[in-house]
């Protein structure tokens, strides 16, 4: 038994369990330990009761959420994809049921295009699991800069508050520290680094590693200068210094102080102090509306994700299957498979009835 | 008369017979009650035993000692193994049989058996009182300590032709009447199945020219295990369609026929659709496959398989005449539908007895069930359980990853049906293992340990298991050169392996089959010469070696836990998560080992965990 403790960010939780599950962990079926605890007697039926209760009201929440935000939900979209592998596994059963039957058989050709069809659509819902997570844990967007360039009080603007502790000693954000607010719907995760400097302490130091994870992982990178302490050859020293760590992301160059000092038209100008950070908010709207997610459907649950994982390689194998003249029989074991791992999702299980259901529905049979 | 016996079995058909002989065998005094004894397992259907699932069916009844497989071997007029191109689990073989035959040789072995006596005569009521009582039409009183009800389509079985209606279990055949009525008096629901028949008609005047001929296997296969005689010659089925001009007469009769006038009520199988249903449903299909069936070695009667019907006579007889090979066909009696009572089989725990009166069974169509097989299968499982019942030793359930015969009893009790109820290989979550060359290892220990296998059949079988074994392990640890693999032919068109590979990784080459290896066979170990049967079982094994681990490795989540002792003497009433049935089964019971707790009927899967998680796993 191993015990994780961590910080009580969902972001690092997602992590975590994302790391285990490839290297071979499996998540827990829904319930599970509500189940071990009541059978323990750790808990009454009553009190399992509520913790279903509680779990249906916030899975009910996110799907409401999702539904409404996303413009489609995830288990229609996963239930339309169930229909076509069943549809897909009713023409391999076909030939194995009722190879003697007057009907017609999908030929390899018409087979082949129908799986590759079925791996795109898993595909694309296990990648808009990115685009998921950051609408459900927030866009990763770090806040870095020299110390004493003003992060903490761009922080508090931002947020209108006034958790970080502000002093004009370098150095005093040695934590991070993580914020949420929220522009047209998009949730912001905003991560207030210890300044980018070189320095002998070691608790800082540690705060400076930290800061290094949070460029390279983060969606935005907005790098906040002080054109009174900071050249423009050290500024462009820094953005370069990010970039190397940071390839995919986006750099917002933004510059402080506005109030004394006249625009630069390639750099985000703000007065944090002022509160006069229209420009940045600007900024951070125009990427919200960017993130439209159109019509797709957005998986954002990891254990769908883990379980449309497991799907695609079964289809996978079928697939290679198909190409390397596998027979029937086997195919259609990797397609159940695949079907398993969907019902997991939606909880539908009764697969043989419904492949029977669809054949019996489509095709003439019985002598 | 004798009255008393320690079973009855109440229906003579392949349900019934299997009963009947299963208990006798085993040494229960059995008394059979049929309607009618010149029709004890008749084939009321079609002339044929097994197919595609059903094959397997019949393997499994034999490997377990039913006499299913023994009799159609004996009444075989062609054999076939369907569905060959596809792989080893898909194999299914298939009887056309002398459904005179067929009959009279069930009804020989049975005579031989020293336990069983027989009765022609109506059962009318069931009643319970220390003993079962079994009244009959004749006035007569039977008593016994357990019951196998297997009625098939008899209980107040109605045929329809057309608009006319008349009580029937068969053509010709009176219905039974007044079992409903006394199962309703002790708490049973009921509710109605419909299945249907084609016309039969006489081959002479048919013209064969307009057909396609199919003849049975070059070399023919049987069903049974314990080997017989080879079948030297075969009798050809004959495949035409139907046309647009017959479908024109269905369509405008279509009012006409039983299943659209509103006299049915009882739903019918979807595989197995009537003609006017196939012209109705499917209206852009042009034409309908039809086999015509031999009806036995010494008949010109043929069953027109694929046009069973409810429309009246002289639309059926229409409709055949647009068909170039009937057009001077004569019918010998015409199709119809038959609707009959059948008892929603969530009523049954897994050892087919009733949940509301202990020791009475049921098998066959009354659990909503349709064909010979399925039939068969229950009658067996249910001659063994009734008999297990009054010796009180324990049930004999087979489980999913079994048997087929496990997957229908199962899928009955836990799901219900409610139309008529056939196997089909994609119900079964454990296809490649429940295979019918290895129906006899993977049951024939079980028939055995029941007693309804000779210590004779079991060796051969455990000679064979044995052969294999060996074999597979001298593939896997015996390698072939590079050089040698130009005399494996698929190889050689392949592209040859660089290294030396094992004879088991060649085979499992979806390409390759072990005849391939014999060009490279060497003397210390020629298998060449062993039984084609062993072979190809070497083959299936080595080819779905790593399926077949990957589906065992889901088949029960609980089988590692089966040796776990269990304490006596455990409070199960203090547990607070085990459901009340659970509680009071495991109570009673007092399971030594978690093998044998999971063997109660009554005891969930939950329950089941939570005793695994009491016993610290």
């Amino acid at each position: 038994m191993v015990e994780i403790s961590c910080h009580g960010s969902s972001y690092i939780l997602k992590e975590i369990l994302d790391l285990l599950i490839q290297n071979g962990a499996q998540p827990a079926q829904a319930g599970e330990f509500t189940e071990r605890a009541f059978l323990h007697g750790k808990m009454d039926l009553s009190q399992a009761e509520a913790v279903a209760d509680l779990i249906a009201s916030e899975n009910q929440a996110s799907h409401r959420l999702a539904l409404d935000q996303l413009r489609g939900g995830v288990s229609s979209e996963i239930n339309e994809l169930r229909k076509e592998l069943i549809q897909f596994a009713s023409l391999l059963e076909l030939e194995l049921d009722f190879g003697e039957e007057d009907v017609e058989f999908a030929d390899r050709e018409k087979l082949i295009n129908l799986i590759e069809n079925l791996q795109s659509l898993v595909n694309s819902l296990i990648t808009s699991f990115q685009t998921g997570q950051a609408i459900k844990e927030g866009v990763l967007t770090a806040l870095v800069g020299r110390p004493n360039a003003g992060k903490s009080t761009l922080l508090n603007t931002l947020l209108n508050d006034d958790r970080a502790i502000i002093s004009n000693i370098p150095g005093t954000t040695r934590d991070t520290i993580e914020e949420f607010f929220e522009l047209q719907g998009v949730k912001f995760r905003l991560i207030d680094t210890a300044g980018i400097r070189e320095t002998k302490n070691t608790i800082e130091n540690l705060g400076i590693e930290r800061t290094m994870r949070n460029i390279e992982k983060a969606k935005i990178v907005v790098y906040l200068y002080d054109p009174l302490e900071t050249s423009d050859a050290e500024v462009l020293q820094d953005v370069h210094y990010i970039k190397d760590k940071n390839l995919r992301g986006e750099i917002w160059v933004v510059r402080n102080k506005a109030d004394l000092f006249r625009p630069n038209k390639d750099h985000i100008t703000i007065s944090a102090k002022n509160k006069e950070i229209k420009s940045l908010l600007d900024a951070f709207s125009s990427y919200a509306s960017q993130l439209q997610i159109g019509d797709q459907t957005i998986i954002t649950n990891a254990r769908h994700k883990y379980e449309l994982e497991q799907a695609l390689s079964y289809l996978n194998n079928a697939q290679n299957g198909l190409k390397n003249g596998l027979s029937h029989d086997l195919l259609a074991f990797e397609i159940r498979y695949a079907l398993k791992h969907l019902g997991n999702i939606t909880g539908e299980i009764d697969i043989d009835r419904d492949i029977l259901g669809t054949i019996f529905g489509q095709f003439c049979i019985g002598k | 008369m004798e009255t008393k016996f320690d079973i009855i079995v109440i229906g003579g058909g392949h349900a019934g017979c299997e009963a009947a002989a299963a208990a006798a065998k085993l040494g229960s005094r059995t008394l059979l009650i049929s309607m009618n004894l010149e029709t004890l397992a008749k084939m009321s259907c079609n002339p044929a035993m097994g197919g595609v699932a059903k094959g397997q069916i019949v393997r499994e009844i034999d490997a377990l000692g039913g006499l299913s497989g023994q009799v159609t071997d004996s009444a075989t007029i062609q054999f076939r193994m369907l569905n060959t191109k596809k792989g080893p689990a898909m194999w299914s073989p298939r009887a056309q049989c002398d459904r005179f035959q067929f009959s009279a040789n069930y009804r020989k072995r049975l005579e031989e058996l020293e336990h069983l006596h027989f009765f022609q005569d109506m059962a009318t009521t069931i009643t319970k009182k220390k003993q079962f009582h079994i009244g009959t039409q004749m006035g007569y009183t039977f008593y016994s300590s357990s019951v196998v009800l297997t009625s098939g389509t008899f209980l107040n079985g109605s045929i329809h032709i057309g608009k006319d209606q008349y009580g029937g279990g068969r053509m010709s055949e009176r219905p039974s009447i007044g079992i409903t009525e006394s199962l309703h008096r002790l708490g049973f629901s009921s509710a109605r199945m419909k299945t249907g028949t084609p016309p039969r008609i006489l081959s002479s005047t048919i013209d064969f020219s307009q057909t396609d001929i199919q003849h049975g296997d070059k070399n023919p296969k049987s069903f049974s295990f314990q080997r017989q005689k080879r079948l030297s010659v075969q009798r050809p089925c004959y495949i035409t369609y139907t046309n647009n001009e017959s479908h024109n007469v269905i369509r405008e009769n279509l009012e006409k026929s039983a299943i659209f006038n509103g006299n049915i009520e009882g739903i019918g199988p979807r595989y197995c659709p009537s003609i006017e249903d196939k012209v109705n449903r499917f209206a852009d299909k042009d034409r309908h496959q039809m086999f015509i069936e031999p009806e036995g070695w010494n008949t010109n009667e043929v069953y027109i398989n694929g046009f069973s019907s409810s429309l009246p006579k002289e639309t059926q007889q229409e409709a055949l005449l647009k068909i170039p090979a009937f057009r001077k066909a004569q019918i010998l009696r015409p199709g119809y539908a038959i609707e009959y009572d059948y008892f929603p089989p969530t009523q049954l725990k897994h050892n087919l007895e009733t949940k509301l009166v202990e020791g009475l069974f049921f098998a066959g169509q009354i659990n909503g069930t349709t064909g010979y097989e399925e039939a068969a299968a229950q009658g067996l499982m249910a001659g063994v359980n009734a008999h297990h019942k009054i010796r009180q030793s324990e049930s004999l359930i087979l489980g999913r990853d079994q048997a087929y015969i496990g997957v229908l009893i199962d899928d009955l009790i836990t799901k219900g049906t409610d139309e008529p109820y056939r196997m089909f290989t994609s119900r079964a979550e454990y296809r490649l293992h429940l295979r019918q060359d290895n129906a006899d290892e993977r049951l024939m220990p079980v028939g055995y340990d029941l007693g309804l296998i000779t210590q004779s059949a079991f060796q051969q079988m455990a000679n064979d298991q044995s052969t294999v074994t060996k074999t597979i392990q001298y593939f896997s640890s015996h390698h072939i050169k590079p050089s040698e693999m130009q005399k494996i032919e698929p190889i050689d068109k392949l592209a040859t392996p660089k290294h030396a590979l094992s004879f088991s990784k060649l085979l499992s080459r979806p390409q390759v089959h072990i005849q391939d290896l014999f060009n490279v066979e060497r003397e210390e170990f020629p298998f060449s010469n062993l039984d084609a049967s062993i072979l190809q079982k070497v083959e299936t094994q080595i080819k779905y070696q790593g399926y077949l681990r990957r589906e065992a490795e889901t088949v029960d989540k609980f089988i590692q836990f089966k040796e776990l002792n269990i304490p006596q003497n455990i409070d199960y009433k203090s547990f607070m998560s085990i459901s009340t049935e659970g509680k009071q089964k495991l109570s009673d019971i007092q399971p030594k080992t978690f093998g044998e707790a999971q063997k109660i009927s009554g005891v969930s899967q939950s329950d089941l965990s939570t005793l695994l998680i009491y016993l610290g796993r």
